[in-house]
């Protein structure tokens, strides 16, 4: 019987400048979930048992390793944790695979941000807590602040490499401007 | 350009995908005339002055939007959902 | 020369460049123009079109003639302003636009037969004949034009992008600027301070002013440390606003190792956007010359420059220095300059009624008609009220008063005002939206206005923010009043300068005028006044002066020109920051990536995916033998191809076969579970937007393909049908593209490989079925669909196990005589079995012009199905596709026109047009798709392929698209 080998897009790679890391996360499950007209609340209840609801737009929740981030328009991911039974209620699918996610931590990283990204990353309009659906240069991305100065990205797993390329450069670039 | 996108808030333009006039939201059926179909695809106002686009949060959050402008000041008065307009 | 106790420099810290192969010594903080100053420099540039010696005119960036190349290890970069480079230790610079030497000018002839060379010249010269324009002309003015030069290589500089977002943008940091960061920050709000200097204080270090009974620079030095201890402020320095946008939008150039020079991951420059809610512009004025008879002589400066360059630099460069002012700035200037030592020849004041009282001579009602000194000056004469005057002098400081500095309040359209108190343009307020001007770029010419403005602008930022002002204290400052009387122009003998950069003269406006080009948008394009890099900041103002003079209209009747950004000349390489080579876009691998190179696979481009164009095998030496090789996999064995470019849609919901009857132009809720469906989708318009295939997964569950190319777009489009059209519908859908692995298995052996790998062997799996499968106890999906006319086969597999799965598929395929194909022979299979790609339906085609005319359903609506009945749309007038066989083994190409036998090949005679090729083994031939009118009523007709690109001209026969197994018999085996 073959056996197959699971990867991630980007092998658990890690690498810190000046303070700041950049690293890989293994996220485990991801599935997407889209609650019918009319089913966002119960879709909420459902979903209860996790420590959190469906989330409101623009935010994130996060319980005991699972976190649940608004995604875009009706529709939200589910990281890190088994999904509960929403038949009927919502669509969900898996989306595992489909997606890299990239811890960015420390001094450098809302300027590395700055780079790439056209949002106003100001705490006070994109707090700890917040997620939003903005473009990393020319990428889609899901973009969750967990800290004042940490950052949750997820880009699609096949632009890894070049999403780490970039955030790459920039933090090598504020490193030799502060040199 | 910023544009404030219902769901998301106020975001620079190149997050956006720019389709055209409102009048595309007003697609004849299969049993509408040819005439209707031109009005709906081809004829368009230029008017000087406030206008309202179809535009689409391509690199955001999905949603499509009525923005609502101004071709003479350039300023954007306001948007909103395409879906709420259609009751949900 | 040096004057002792005066500057901002860190003279503990000398400092060695470069210019014209020489070194020189300056000190940390001095640009090249001051260290070339300290060093007794003069000349230090060729002007365009005369080639006249120049010499430094300003101290900042609107500096016209200094212009520098400024050499680097791979690069060159022309055009830079001494007068804003700073220096570093190993700096290489160059002066430009003289040959062979900047004391030696050849081109200088141009000067000698000036008289010819006025405006229009070009224009009238360069006529006739015709004949000469590109061989001949074209090449002379090419070799004639033009400043500096590049080095030809490619840019390797390392340039950056940044957005920045603030509620209070402020331009400048001269007293204005500083009062306005500094009430905003005490008030809370984000402030982000840009100043084009490395310094902040801007004419309060030229100046040398008294705050506070103090000198300026312990003011501003007090401020700049309250500001970066504040953690809402962001100074940033070496940074010029360059335009205004729409919505509160900036764009700004950073210099950021310029002045350092190449390091490690060190950018040259940064591009920013930056966001302000209000914005403050305190970008001061720029001090403008008089046009006076031989005034662009190596000693001539402007009496700010001269002012900074003593107080900022310690510089003086001039042994007697001799003021020509219409206005009593230039007081201060010769004062200072006496009591730091220098000898004033004289102040030359044009006002009659001026006080005559300095500690030195004053000649009032004054004029400079004459000067002398080819390399750099040496006399001056010229007239006063009390007769004539001639003096020894090495510096004449100029001043015609001033210009407010209001280029960015013009760049949404606004016109500046005349306000002829000042004899200058002021801006408009509200020009530029949530945008207040303050100080010197608003007309106010003192420092205690200055000061005053810059707060009251402040806190009409902070009023409209809803914050509450801090009301900082003002120092306590001098108000003195502008007091100026017009001095534009003295006649005279010699030619008088208004565009030094471009060598436009008051004798070149008034021609203008009299030729008819009396218009100011036509002065400036007839004369090219305004057009060097400088853009006129120097001389705009007095060249219109000059017009108005001659036309008799007033100076507001005459009007300006139009500002327009960058406010300073920008490298392109700074906007296309990160753009260069493979930054321009981002790259998209399969996961079966790294396998296809370890097998030597060269990968080409399709959209922003890397797929394999073919797998070389040792002893293959063309792509062709490669690809050849791969089609026999697939009709012979078995072959293997990564096919998850394509866009995979996962649509749900109880409404989700009504969903996809919308936008398909065929019925999907009719379709079994477990079953896939060819759909063709249309644009609102009718025509076709894409194809693929839906499997349907569950009652109410699908799976949508897209093609690779429009994956996208049709993601938009559904977006789009959803939204407009409806919203209520339980219809969900989400890109599940980069969630699933997926590869063709084809060929007569794929079900065989397939049986030998799956947990379970396959039961009944017929054409067109769908199902979920088993691979080492991993869920995966399999749809019995083809790409290449044989049994084939689509398994995928969630992405991360992706690469094992390739590889075990192939290994196994090669055990059975097959292997990996790629998309060289992806597009031949595809050719052989008459299947479309984007190659056919390229925006211009109907469902009726590709045969599936009858895939429009009848019996329901979807999108387009309206517009594709227009009229034109359907019928023998369409163009519609066809397969093309050459009659004779000969090559012909996808772009080649189609034409009748014997017609005449011109554009109205073009029959249509082929859109692929492919060399198919299996015919010994090239293969064609393409669109012919009428076509499918003319299979068996013989045309004419021309592409005279390529010199192709062949014969070929019109056939069914469909080339291999029309019946489809091995589909279905």
């Amino acid at each position: 019987m073959p056996e197959l080998i699971a990867k991630t897009a980007l092998a658990g790679k890690k690498l810190v400048v000046a303070g700041t890391t950049l690293a890989e996360i293994d996220h485990g499950a991801v599935r997407s979930i889209a609650p019918y007209p009319g089913q966002e609340l119960a879709v909420g209840q459902a979903l209860l048992p996790l420590g959190f609801g469906f989330p409101a737009v623009n935010s994130f929740a996060e319980k005991d390793g699972a976190l649940i981030a608004w995604a875009g328009r009706e529709q939200a991911f589910l990281i890190g944790a088994d999904c509960p039974d929403l038949g009927g209620l919502a669509a969900v699918t898996d989306q595992s695979g489909g997606w890299v996610s990239l811890s960015l931590q420390g001094p450098l990283a809302v300027e590395a941000l700055a780079r790439y990204v056209p949002m106003d990353m100001r705490l006070a309009a994109f707090p700890v807590g917040a997620a939003a659906r903005t473009p990393l240069y020319h990428m889609s991305m899901v973009l969750m602040r967990v800290a004042e100065d940490g950052f949750r990205l997820m880009l699609f797993r096949s632009m890894a490499r070049t999403a780490w390329h970039e955030i790459e450069v920039a933090l090598k670039t504020l490193a030799a401007r502060a040199a | 350009m910023r544009i404030p996108c219902p769901l998301c808030g106020s975001r620079d333009r190149r997050e956006f995908y720019y389709y055209g006039s409102e009048d595309y939201l007003k697609r004849p059926s299969d049993q509408g005339s040819i005439d209707d179909l031109d009005n709906q695809l081809f004829l368009r106002d230029n008017p000087a002055g406030v206008t309202r686009d179809v535009w689409y949060h391509e690199a955001g959050c999905g949603a499509w939007m009525v923005v609502t402008r101004n071709t003479v000041s350039h300023e954007v008065l306001g948007s909103e959902l395409v879906a709420k307009k259609k009751g949900a | 020369m040096r004057i002792a106790g005066k500057g901002l420099i860190d003279r503990s810290k000398p400092v060695n460049f470069k210019f014209d192969g020489k070194t020189y010594q300056g000190f940390k903080g001095d640009t090249v123009a001051s260290a070339l100053l300290a060093n007794g420099v003069k000349l230090v540039g060729r002007s365009f079109k005369y080639h006249r010696p120049r010499g430094v005119l300003t101290a900042g960036s609107e500096e016209p003639n200094a212009m520098i190349e400024v050499v680097g290890t791979s690069n060159q970069t022309p055009n830079v302003r001494a007068t804003v480079q700073e220096i570093f230790e190993g700096l290489n610079t160059r002066s430009q636009n003289r040959w062979p030497s900047l004391r030696f000018d050849v081109m200088a002839v141009n000067d000698m037969v000036s008289p010819f060379l006025s405006a229009g010249f070009y224009y009238k010269t360069f006529m006739w004949p015709r004949a000469f324009w590109e061989a001949i002309y074209e090449p002379i003015i090419r070799r004639a034009a033009g400043l500096g030069s590049l080095s030809g290589k490619h840019d390797e500089g390392h340039y950056e992008k940044a957005f920045a977002f603030c509620d209070l943008l402020v331009i400048g940091s001269g007293p204005a600027g500083l009062m306005a960061a500094l009430e905003a920050a005490r008030a809370g709000v984000d402030v982000i301070l840009c100043e084009e200097d490395r310094l902040l204080g801007g004419r309060l270090l030229s100046d040398d002013a008294h705050l506070d009974g103090k000198p300026a620079a312990e003011w501003v030095a007090a401020v700049e440390a309250e500001l970066r201890a504040c953690p809402n402020v962001r100074i940033m320095p070496r940074t010029t606003v360059t335009g205004a946008y729409d919505g509160g939008q900036y764009s700004a150039v950073e210099r950021v190792g310029l002045h350092k020079g190449p390091r490690p991951d060190l950018p040259r420059e940064c591009f920013w956007r930056i966001t302000a809610a209000r914005t403050v512009l305190a970008a001061g004025a720029l001090e403008r010359s008089i046009a006076f008879p031989m005034n662009d002589r190596p000693g001539i400066m402007l009496a700010s420059a001269v002012q900074s360059y003593l107080n900022k630099f310690g510089v003086v460069p001039g042994k007697r220095v001799t003021l020509f002012a219409n206005n009593d700035g230039a007081r201060a200037v010769a004062r200072q300059l006496m009591a730091a030592g220098v000898s004033v020849a004289a102040i030359l004041d044009s006002r009659s009624d001026a006080s005559a009282v300095e500690d030195c001579p004053v000649y009032l009602g004054a004029q400079v008609t004459d000067t002398k000194g080819r390399l750099g000056l040496r006399a001056i004469s010229g007239t006063h009220v009390g007769g004539e005057f001639a003096l020894e002098t090495d510096l004449l400081a100029v001043s015609g008063g001033w210009n407010p500095t209001l280029h960015i309040t013009c760049h949404l359209n606004g016109r500046p005002r005349w306000e002829a108190s000042l004899a200058a343009f002021v801006p408009l307020a509200d020009a530029v939206p949530n945008l207040t001007a303050a100080g010197a770029c608003n007309g106010a010419f003192d420092t205690l206005t200055c000061l005053t403005e810059g707060a009251a602008a402040a806190r009409a930022a902070l009023a409209a923010l809803g914050v509450a002002a801090a009301n900082a204290a003002l120092p306590t400052a001098e108000g003195m009043p502008y007091v100026i009387a017009p001095l534009w122009q003295v006649a005279g003998k010699g030619r008088a300068w208004l565009d030094f950069a471009n060598d436009v003269t008051t004798k070149d406006v008034k021609l203008a005028a009299q030729e008819g080009y009396s218009s100011v948008e036509h002065m400036k394009r007839y004369t090219t006044q305004g057009m060097a890099p400088d853009q006129g900041k120097n001389s705009n103002v007095g060249a219109l002066a000059v017009l108005a003079d001659t036309t008799g209209r007033g100076i507001p009747e005459t009007g300006t020109t139009t500002f327009r950004p960058p406010f300073i000349p920008t490298s392109i390489a700074v906007m296309g920051a990160g753009g260069r080579g493979a930054g321009f876009a981002p790259q998209r691998f399969l996961t079966s990536d790294q396998a296809s190179r370890d097998r030597g696979a060269p990968m080409i481009e399709a959209g922003l995916w890397y797929r394999p164009s073919y797998f070389p095998k040792p002893g293959e030496t063309t792509w062709l033998e490669s690809c050849n090789r791969e089609i026999g996999y697939v009709r012979g064995a078995v072959g293997v191809c990564d096919v998850s470019t394509l866009g995979k849609i996962d649509i749900q919901g109880k409404d989700a076969g009504r969903f996809l009857d919308l936008v398909y132009t065929s019925m999907f809720s009719t379709l079994a579970v477990g079953r896939v469906r060819y759909g063709l989708m249309l644009r609102a318009d009718g025509y076709v937007l894409d194809d693929g295939t839906t499997a349907r997964l569950g009652e109410n569950h699908y799976l949508m393909t897209t093609t690779t190319a429009a994956a996208g777009l049709v993601m938009r489009h559904l977006d789009f049908v959803h939204q407009s059209e409806c919203a209520d519908w339980d219809v969900r859908f989400i890109s599940v593209t980069e969630s699933w692995a997926q590869f063709a298995v084809a060929g007569p052996q794929a079900r065989a490989l397939l049986n030998g790998y799956l947990d379970q062997p396959l039961g009944d799996f017929p054409f067109m079925a769908a199902g979920t499968v088993s691979v080492g106890g991993v869920a995966a999906r399999l749809f019995r669909i083809s790409f290449s006319g044989e049994e084939g086969y689509e398994i995928a597999v969630p992405t991360r196990y992706g690469e094992a799965l390739f590889r075990d598929l192939v290994a196994r395929a090669e055990t059975m005589g097959g292997g990996p194909y790629g998309m060289e022979a992806l597009n031949v299979l595809r050719i052989e079995k008459g299947l479309i790609t984007h190659a056919e339906i390229d925006g211009r085609v109907t469902a009726f012009d590709i045969g599936a005319a009858k895939m429009v359903s009848a019996k329901k609506d979807c999108i387009g199905k309206l517009a594709s009945t227009r009229p034109g749309l359907h019928g023998p007038e369409r163009a519609q596709m066809v397969g093309l066989k050459p009659l004779s083994a000969q090559k012909i190409t996808s772009g080649a026109h189609l034409f009748i036998p014997g017609a005449d090949l011109s554009r109205v005679n073009s029959q249509g047009h082929i859109s692929s090729v492919g060399y198919s083994p299996m015919f010994d031939r090239d293969l064609g798709l393409g669109f012919l009118v009428n076509g499918r009523a003319r299979h068996g007709e013989t045309v004419r392929v021309i592409d005279r690109l390529r010199d192709i001209d062949v014969l070929a026969e019109v056939c069914d698209p469909v080339f291999h197994d029309k019946d489809g018999e091995k589909l279905r085996a």
